[in-house]
């Protein structure tokens, strides 16, 4: 069993509530942090060498130590809750389940910033998670954790729910303060950066769900033995949301020592692929990271095994690796079509693009119409070259980091699986009644050795 | 006449208060799902006039906002929407196969409703329970690992529901 620092109390009768959470030990990590300042708070965070869990995977610490604090203006913490990556639900589980665990990471974290109004930006989709959340901000006001004078130390702060309304880019950080302020989600050009001017024009700092839960483990145990967990600039623990053909799809914390082996293999993580079906290939982040055939998921171009970390999913760049992202673990067993996955994966970026910038805007429309041809046997080779061409000249060229996340699931299909691009060209009606299936890229001599 | 009860009003300024003085547009998502919510599942042009007005805001800023995001209906909708997922983890999940199902079952194509005004059916994107694919949203939640008879049952459930409450 590997470690858990997050999960390791969710199956605790009633832990959604406070009477269970508290007796479990909850809001220890606040009665803590309320006693020291709040510069020793970040430097804490500082050492843990957490990283932003939200998929860019930034040093918390360093971001907090940006935040701008002139005198008399007011200072901001949004909880980032708008989880939208496809694959990715890891942050809806917490919720569900650990509400208790957000709110004691948001006051330690108001704390440290010097935020007195908290708010959490979460997507309109999870309804019934806004009332969850209510309920446990409503039980730590009145047993208070939150409102004013905090446990005699003079720190005010209230935290609130605000629900977006079906956005994918609202999870990007400016295009979120933008919908927060009642707007249309449009990312903003930076710099200016949020913790200089973010929210209400006042300096901001926004962080994933995971991210704040994990400040409380962090403040409990300790900086220097959080960072003793995991493994280089991996450190702690991550939540992995696994889907796709798997036999036990779910939400996993681990320690980033694992393999990718083990994780997809054993039964205490995915428990292999369904009906002794083989794996073909796998999105180990999040729909937006490069999609990896079985042979380069498993080990490293170099022949090395590859590990469930940032580092080792990152390893041979975009020509042969992948990335952590969100932790949005998708699997496609030998019977999926890479093409008609890549396509609903276009379809996707075109309908959530914010329309602001014109290489995403008219180029997902265009990548999702040519993968659609293609999948549906009406392509030609020259459509190939030209959707790897179209893919190019998003990337890097847009406000936010949408365009590159449209580009690059389509740029790694090309890369990796061009040969079923080809075939779907030269096999228009067999294309249509059966898969491409595994070849040469995939691992069909593969055994799992755990 | 598009207007609040007065709980429904109390509620608004309760939403209204989360924010800062003088920051109150950014109640404007909040309270168009509260509009939606009690005025039959859409937002009427009058109902978008009438959040503006509380709101003291412009309508157009209230129009740009309610086009942008998927949530907000902006044509009538049945009494019961089926909103499925079709993005990638649920694709190969066979979402697609559930949303022919329901095609067929209802005789509807996506983005029409019943001529009972019962049911609305609608895809969307990434509904983020992609480990219980395939989902839809009914409602205020999400119905997971859906097959055929999954649907029927939730379709029978709507119908009895509609019966019971006519």
């Amino acid at each position: 069993m590997g470690i858990k620092l997050l999960l390791d109390k969710a199956h605790v009768e009633g832990i959604r509530f406070y009477d269970a959470y508290r007796r479990e030990g909850g809001y220890r990590s606040v009665e803590k942090a309320l006693k020291m300042s709040p510069n020793d708070i970040v430097e804490e965070v500082k050492k843990s060498g957490l990283r932003g869990r939200g998929g860019a995977g930034f040093p918390t610490g360093m971001k907090w130590s940006f935040l701008a604090k002139p005198e008399g203006v007011p200072r901001y913490l949004v909880c980032n809750a708008d989880e939208s990556e496809p694959g990715t639900f890891k942050d809806r589980y917490l919720m569900e389940f650990l509400p208790h665990l957000l709110i004691e990471g948001l006051i330690v974290s108001s704390f440290a910033l010097g935020s007195n109004r908290t708010y959490i930006y979460i997507r309109g989709e999870y309804a019934w998670i806004v009332d969850i959340l209510e309920h446990a901000i409503a039980e730590a006001k009145a047993n208070g954790f939150l409102g004013t004078n905090i446990l005699g130390s003079g720190f005010d702060c209230e935290i609130y729910v605000h629900r977006g309304a079906g956005a994918y880019i609202c999870g990007e950080e400016t295009a979120l303060l933008e919908s927060l302020e009642g707007k249309r989600g449009n990312p903003r050009i930076k710099p200016p950066f949020p913790a200089i001017k973010g929210l209400w024009d006042s300096p901001t700092v926004v962080n994933n769900v995971e991210t704040l839960m994990a400040i409380v483990p962090i403040m409990n145990m300790g900086a220097e033995e959080y960072a003793k967990i995991g493994v280089g600039k991996s450190t702690g623990t991550k939540l992995i949301s696994a889907c796709g053909n798997i036999n036990k799809a779910g939400v996993y914390e681990i320690d980033m020592t694992i393999s990718v082996e083990e994780f997809i293999y054993s039964d205490e993580y995915c428990g292999g692929i369904p009906n002794g079906k083989k794996l073909k290939a796998c999105i180990p982040g999040g729909s937006s990271v490069p999609i990896l055939p079985a042979n380069l998921l498993l080990k490293t171009a170099k022949g090395e095994t590859r590990y469930m970390n940032y580092e080792s999913l990152a390893d041979g760049g975009f020509a042969t690796g992948s990335m952590m992202g969100s932790g949005g673990f998708i699997v496609l067993d030998e019977d999926q079509c890479v093409v008609r996955h890549t396509y609903t994966l276009a379809r996707f970026y075109r309908h959530e693009s914010c329309g602001q910038c014109s290489p995403c805007r008219e180029g997902t429309g265009w990548m999702e119409k040519i993968l659609l041809s293609l999948e549906k046997g009406k392509g030609k080779m020259s459509d190939i070259d030209l959707l790897w061409d179209i893919q190019r000249k998003i990337e890097g060229n847009t406000i936010c980091p949408l365009g590159d996340a449209a580009a690059w699931p389509v740029a790694a299909a090309i890369r990796h699986f061009r040969d079923e691009f080809e075939w779907h060209v030269l096999n228009p009606e067999e294309s249509q009644t059966r898969n491409f299936g595994l070849a040469h890229y995939a691992d069909p001599i593969h055994v799992p050795t755990v | 006449m598009v207007k609040f009860t007065d709980d429904k009003l109390a509620k608004a300024k309760e939403i209204i208060a989360r924010y800062p003085m003088g920051k109150h547009k950014s109640a404007l998502l909040p309270l168009l799902h509260l509009a939606q919510e009690n005025f039959g599942g859409w937002l009427s042009v009058e109902a978008m006039d009438y959040v503006a007005e509380i709101l003291n805001i412009e309508a157009i800023e209230v129009y740009e906002v309610a086009t942008f995001y998927s949530m907000y209906n902006l044509k009538p909708v049945g009494k019961f929407i089926f909103e499925v997922c079709q993005t990638g983890p649920c694709m190969l999940n066979g979402s697609d196969n559930i949303i022919d199902y329901i095609k067929q079952k209802l005789n509807i194509g996506v983005g029409e409703t019943t001529a009972d005004g019962l049911f609305t059916l609608k895809t969307v994107e990434c509904l983020g329970a992609c480990g219980y694919a395939p989902i839809m949203q009914f409602g205020k939640n999400y119905r997971e690992h859906l097959t055929k008879e999954r649907v029927d049952q939730l379709i029978e459930e709507c119908r009895n529901n509609a019966a019971t409450n006519n």
